[in-house]
């Protein structure tokens, strides 16, 4: 009842196994290897800078807590999209993004440029308890990160790792990360202070304040070329 | 039977509880997540809140439960196939024990954070060094009991969990290629567009090696074995098999539609997708029309009706996947509840009730008794069948209200609804998925107590010869 031609692979488990691990192949090495040549998927876009020490952990502690759930960092090239976000995500933003944070899912709005969007003092409130700004929202409250100090002793590290993967980030950079992510972390809480903000000396120095730093580093790279005409 | 082989049944009984117990683990962490969603104040910061809690919860139902399942039928059905025992037993317990402790390893890091933030691949390296070892034991063991068949021919199900084998070692080496910073912080080795483009070749192909290669190898011997005729046609089978597994590999790119990806990845994601509809269907309809002539038992039998649904709706969801994977359709669907009713339209609809029927086949024959009782699984495929309509087209609507009221806009073209609005529009299907995720908890409740009565009826040992309706089943079970 079969085909004849097919019984020898059915009877064959090597050649079997051999060509299937053939047909699998070939999708992959068309889809993933071409990309690397392609020049707009590789070159950062003008004016773009890794992340500092202080928003480098901030990231960090977005994935920890798994933000990119309910969060994407992509907005898509309609006008619709634009309106509410901001300019349409390019490759070239994304070359230091290590992992990428696109998400799947809207569960909350975009993030993608969110920096610069609200004042320091909004984020200070809102990771306390969303629902305290805005009732309808669902999302979780971060009190705990008030609280946890912020981990700087593998900051070094993780900047030295991410230089070998191709950062451009220099000796110098790395060897004051801890204090430059210090010496951010104080102009945050600054801001926060000016805006009335009480703020503890422990919760100075919580991870609160590193999230805080990346969410208003999201995005501004971008908007800054876009309004250059770049 | 001229000569009876010793089968190594040990550790597809291991795989069969394990299983069970992370699908109800899973599933529970599940429901949590969703009540959440709806009710957010349900969230429990430091850690268990909805960030850290769905991660977990797709682990622990894809590689906990699946998994499970697919390692418990594929033990199963290659020792038949082969009519040979297991190539080593040794490995089998390898296999058993260090992916159970690799599943607790997950949820223990994951709930405390420790992610790569990669769907699906969120474990850092050190567990996935582990997994890929795993791997490479079950590949061992399945090959070389393969090599050491004493059946000529092998099997359409063999196929189909070969493919398995090859292409999820792949698939999880190339995704998981990082740089470690300490033993539980790694940076990916890929960056922005093409760290997105490996994930979703990686996530998309899970969906097709995890999610549905293994489970189509359970649907080809266990379907078969419950209804007791042949498959529909052995060349259909051959031309859905090669078609599928070759077509798979390039759709990944539809979960990129819109992004930076380059333009031609993309509409190579949308045209495959589009034609991966011909071999899932070539699927579908072999496993239909393998109950020709046979729907009358279907009535009775409530394993059968497990895997008519679940055959239907892969047959569905891979007509569904499809057409979101159009641009068009996507630019609405994508980042939406849609994806979510989808996902689980397949999970929950094929996945999950094939491995249910799969399960309900063995288990009497693992332990040499009969099920305690056919009317409890009747109902467990009742109450799961109306609590994943009610979960599926809660999202269907969910998602397509968010996803219209995202692009609505005003005669002046600004946009008629804040974000929040659009939260707001959508709870009532929050709270509607988690009555059809709880009713569909409940089966698996309901599966629990089914189980444990059976396992206490029967025994591991295999019965004297004297005829009785246990060795009767042992027999029936051991063909």
């Amino acid at each position: 009842m079969g085909w004849d031609w097919h019984r020898p692979l059915e009877h064959d488990g090597l050649r079997f196994t051999l060509l299937t691990l053939a047909a699998v192949l070939v999708g992959g090495l068309v889809l993933l290897i071409p990309p690397y040549f392609m020049q707009g998927t590789v070159e950062p876009i003008d004016g773009l800078r890794p992340f500092s020490a202080l928003e480098l952990e901030g990231r960090d502690l977005y994935i920890r807590e798994g933000c990119n759930n309910c969060h994407s960092q992509m907005i898509r090239p309609f006008k619709t999209e634009t309106d509410r976000y901001g300019p349409f995500t390019v490759a070239g933003e994304n070359v230091y993004d290590r992992p990428f944070l696109y998400g799947s899912r809207r569960t909350g709005p975009d993030l993608a440029r969110v920096g610069g969007k609200y004042p320091d003092s909004w984020h200070w409130l809102h990771f306390r308890s969303a629902r305290d700004i805005e009732p309808r929202s669902n999302m979780p409250d971060f009190g705990h990160m008030f609280e946890w100090q912020l981990d700087l002793s593998l900051t070094a590290r993780k900047m030295e790792t991410l230089r070998r993967l191709g950062h451009p980030y220099s000796d110098a950079e790395i060897a004051s990360a801890e204090r430059d992510a210090r010496k951010q972390a104080a102009e945050v809480v600054e801001r926060l202070q000016r805006d009335g903000v009480e703020v503890t000396d422990s919760e100075a120095t919580s991870e609160v304040v590193a999230l805080i730093a990346y969410m208003q580093r999201l995005g501004v790279d971008r908007a800054a070329a876009v309004a250059g005409g770049r | 039977m001229s000569q009876r082989v010793e089968y190594d049944m040990a550790v597809v009984r291991g795989f069969a509880i394990s299983a069970l117990v992370w699908g109800a683990v899973g599933m529970l962490v599940g429901l949590i997540a969703a009540i959440q969603l709806a009710w957010p104040d349900a969230n429990l910061p430091p850690y268990l809140h909805f960030g850290r809690l769905r991660p977990i919860h797709t682990n622990a139902v894809i590689f906990g439960f699946t998994l499970g399942v697919v390692f418990a039928g594929s033990y199963y059905g290659i020792q038949r196939l082969c009519r040979v025992r297991m190539f080593s037993d040794t490995l089998s317990r390898i296999n058993l024990w260090m992916w159970n402790g690799i599943i607790v390893a997950a949820a223990v890091t994951l709930l405390l954070g420790i992610s790569t933030s990669k769907e699906y691949a969120e474990l850092e390296w050190p567990i996935d060094i582990a997994i890929a070892v795993v791997w490479v034991v079950y590949a061992v063991n399945f090959f070389g009991t393969i090599a050491r068949r004493r059946e000529k021919g092998m099997y359409v199900a063999i196929w189909f969990w070969i493919a398995t084998v090859l292409t999820i070692a792949m698939l999880h080496i190339f995704n998981s290629f990082a740089l470690p910073v300490s033993w539980l912080k790694s940076y990916s080795a890929y960056a922005g567009v093409h760290d997105a483009n490996i994930q979703w070749w990686y996530g998309h192909n899970a969906v097709g090696f995890l999610l549905t290669t293994p489970i189509l190898g359970l649907m080809y011997y266990f379907l078969p074995k419950q209804i007791d005729q042949p498959i529909f046609s052995h060349r259909l089978s051959i031309v859905h098999f090669w078609s599928l597994i070759f077509i798979y590999m390039w759709a990944g790119p539809h979960h990129l539609i819109y992004s930076p990806l380059p333009d031609w990845a993309q509409t190579f994601g949308t045209a495959f997708s589009v034609m991966l509809i011909l071999p899932s269907w070539g699927g579908m309809v072999n496993g239909l029309l393998t109950l020709r002539g046979a729907w009358h038992k279907v009535r009775t039998d409530p394993l059968l009706k497990m895997f008519a649904v679940g055959i239907t709706f892969y047959g569905m969801s891979t007509f569904e996947g499809p057409m979101m994977a159009v641009k068009t359709v996507n630019s609405l669907s994508h980042f939406t509840n849609w994806t979510i009713g989808h996902v689980h339209s397949g999970a929950l609809g094929w996945v999950a009730l094939t491995c249910f029927a799969t399960l309900y086949y063995m288990i009497p024959r693992l332990w040499h008794t009969q099920l305690y009782s056919v009317r409890l699984a009747e109902a467990h495929f009742w109450v799961a069948t109306l609590g994943l309509l009610i979960y599926v087209t809660s999202m269907w609507i969910s998602g397509v209200t968010q996803g219209l009221m995202w692009r609505a806009a005003n005669p002046d073209g600004s946009l008629v609804y804040t974000f929040i609005e659009t939260v707001a529009a959508i709870r009532i299907y929050d709270v509607l998925r988690v009555f059809g995720g709880a009713l569909y908890l409940a089966g698996v409740v309901i599966m629990f107590v089914n189980v444990w009565k059976t396992i206490q009826s029967g025994s591991t040992r295999v019965p004297a010869p004297e005829p009785g309706p246990g060795a009767a089943a042992a027999v029936a079970g051991g063909q």
